[in-house]
């Protein structure tokens, strides 16, 4: 499990690692029973404030994802919601495809960035509506 | 135990001021960090920066108002300077000595030294520690003086600038061995620099000083939950600014961009809402500069 941090998100450091473990799980990179890198482990790779991991593993705890152990580790107790990872790998599959077309006709990624957006705001407005 | 450990402040400051002359360094400082953070220590050259820093240390006295250093008035006596870790910014070490002299110098000058960590870290880093510090690069130069200001295991540890003059590889090391250090115990630190990605990186408190003030005390995270950027056609700002705080306004001829402060969601759907880096929240308050000290400061102080 590696992290990346995007600094000028916007999102603040702690919900990204929050994010990106999430869809570890989702994806099936991490399985119940895993063990997460201790705090310390993730700041010696990435240089970034212990703090802000300790405020991941809690929110991440708090949602009843993952569990502390006194002085053994943080633990995945169960996935978040949503469909097995089967599913979240056959539809990145169908993205890989969709997003290779999109290159091929020529768009760039900003336009496939813009595209996806305007497609998930319209979709949403349907299923409100 | 020293009076005061039991301090949940690392630092608290109350109308703090320091006057060169008939020039203000610092003016009207009131701030509180809290143990345990990092604090990033940002503003333009001349702000005041080094000048709180060496007031913190107890280096400097200040003109007005009170000051605490977890919990105690910052004094040149060995109980407080034991706790306190300062690392100047030209990085002071005597050039002709090595590491390891450095180190057993420091053995005789302090209680509690831990020479064993700082030479495990050096040796880890390949930093050749019995040759003469001058002849070391700046990157290891800078891990030595890092080295040095956490064996005296500081409860507070005090960076001027500590990586301005480092290569990006360098800089990585320098502040993965302070975050380690922040990992392994109660230690808290605020450190000056002008490069915000590092900072963004390994602080979680920050601390914007502009024109001899403090413009921001907070928490990275609430600083970015708190602030956000609008974009809409261009409009009178007399009605939002009831509502909202305006940090910065940018008006072309159709368009109004604003920095806002708002302690709930925007609800007004004419305006497009994106969150905003910390980089650009810093960016808005330091072009702020006559503003007195941030509205959002007198207001916690009214709370209080």
């Amino acid at each position: 499990m590696s992290f990346q941090l995007n600094s000028a998100s916007g999102v603040p450091a702690y919900l990204q690692l929050v994010q990106q473990i999430k869809q570890a799980l989702r994806m099936g990179v991490l399985k119940v029973g895993d063990k997460l890198p201790t705090v310390k482990e993730v700041v010696a790779e990435v240089a970034i404030n212990p703090n802000t991991v300790m405020k991941a593993y809690w929110e991440l705890e708090h949602e009843g994802l993952v569990e502390g152990r006194q002085g053994v580790g943080t633990f995945v107790s169960r996935r978040p919601d949503g469909p097995p990872p089967g599913t979240q790998a056959r539809l990145a599959r169908s993205l890989e495809k969709w997003v290779l077309t999109a290159r091929q006709e020529g768009l760039d990624e900003e336009s496939i960035e813009a595209l996806l957006r305007s497609i998930l705001r319209s979709s949403w407005i349907e299923g409100v509506a | 135990m020293a009076s005061g450990s039991g301090s949940t402040t690392a630092i608290t400051t109350k109308g703090l001021g320091k006057r060169y002359g008939s020039l203000w360094a610092l003016q009207d400082c009131t701030i509180s960090v809290p143990r345990g953070r990092v604090t990033a220590l940002v503003g333009p050259n001349g702000a005041g920066k080094t000048t709180l820093l060496r007031m913190l240390v107890g280096l400097s006295r200040p003109s007005t108002g009170e000051l605490a250093v977890l919990g105690r008035a910052p004094r040149q006596d060995p109980e407080f300077l034991s706790s306190v870790g300062y690392l100047a910014q030209d990085v002071p070490l005597y050039p002709r000595l090595s590491a390891e002299d450095h180190l057993r110098l420091g053995a005789h000058l302090n209680e509690g030294w831990d020479a064993d960590g700082a030479r495990s870290r050096l040796a880890a880093l390949h930093v050749p520690t019995d040759r003469p510090v001058a002849t070391l690069s700046g990157g290891q130069r800078a891990q030595v003086g890092l080295g040095l200001a956490l064996a005296k295991r500081p409860r507070l540890l005090l960076l001027d600038e500590p990586v301005a003059a480092l290569d990006p590889l360098a800089r990585r090391e320098f502040l993965t061995t302070l975050t380690e250090a922040v990992a392994d115990g109660d230690l808290s630190v605020m450190l000056s620099s002008h490069l915000l990605h590092d900072l963004e990186r390994v602080c979680d408190h920050v601390l914007l000083l502009s024109s001899s003030r403090a413009q921001i005390c907070e928490d990275i995270d609430d600083l970015l939950a708190s602030h956000r950027m609008l974009l809409g056609r261009r409009r009178d700002l007399t009605d939002i600014e009831r509502s909202l705080t305006v940090i910065k306004a940018t008006q072309t001829e159709r368009q109004t961009r604003l920095l806002v402060r708002c302690d709930g969601p925007v609800l007004d759907p004419s305006w497009e809402i994106t969150e905003v880096g910390l980089e650009d929240i810093i960016l808005g308050y330091m072009g702020q500069g006559d503003v007195p000290l941030g509205g959002h400061l007198n207001a916690l102080e009214e709370v209080r």
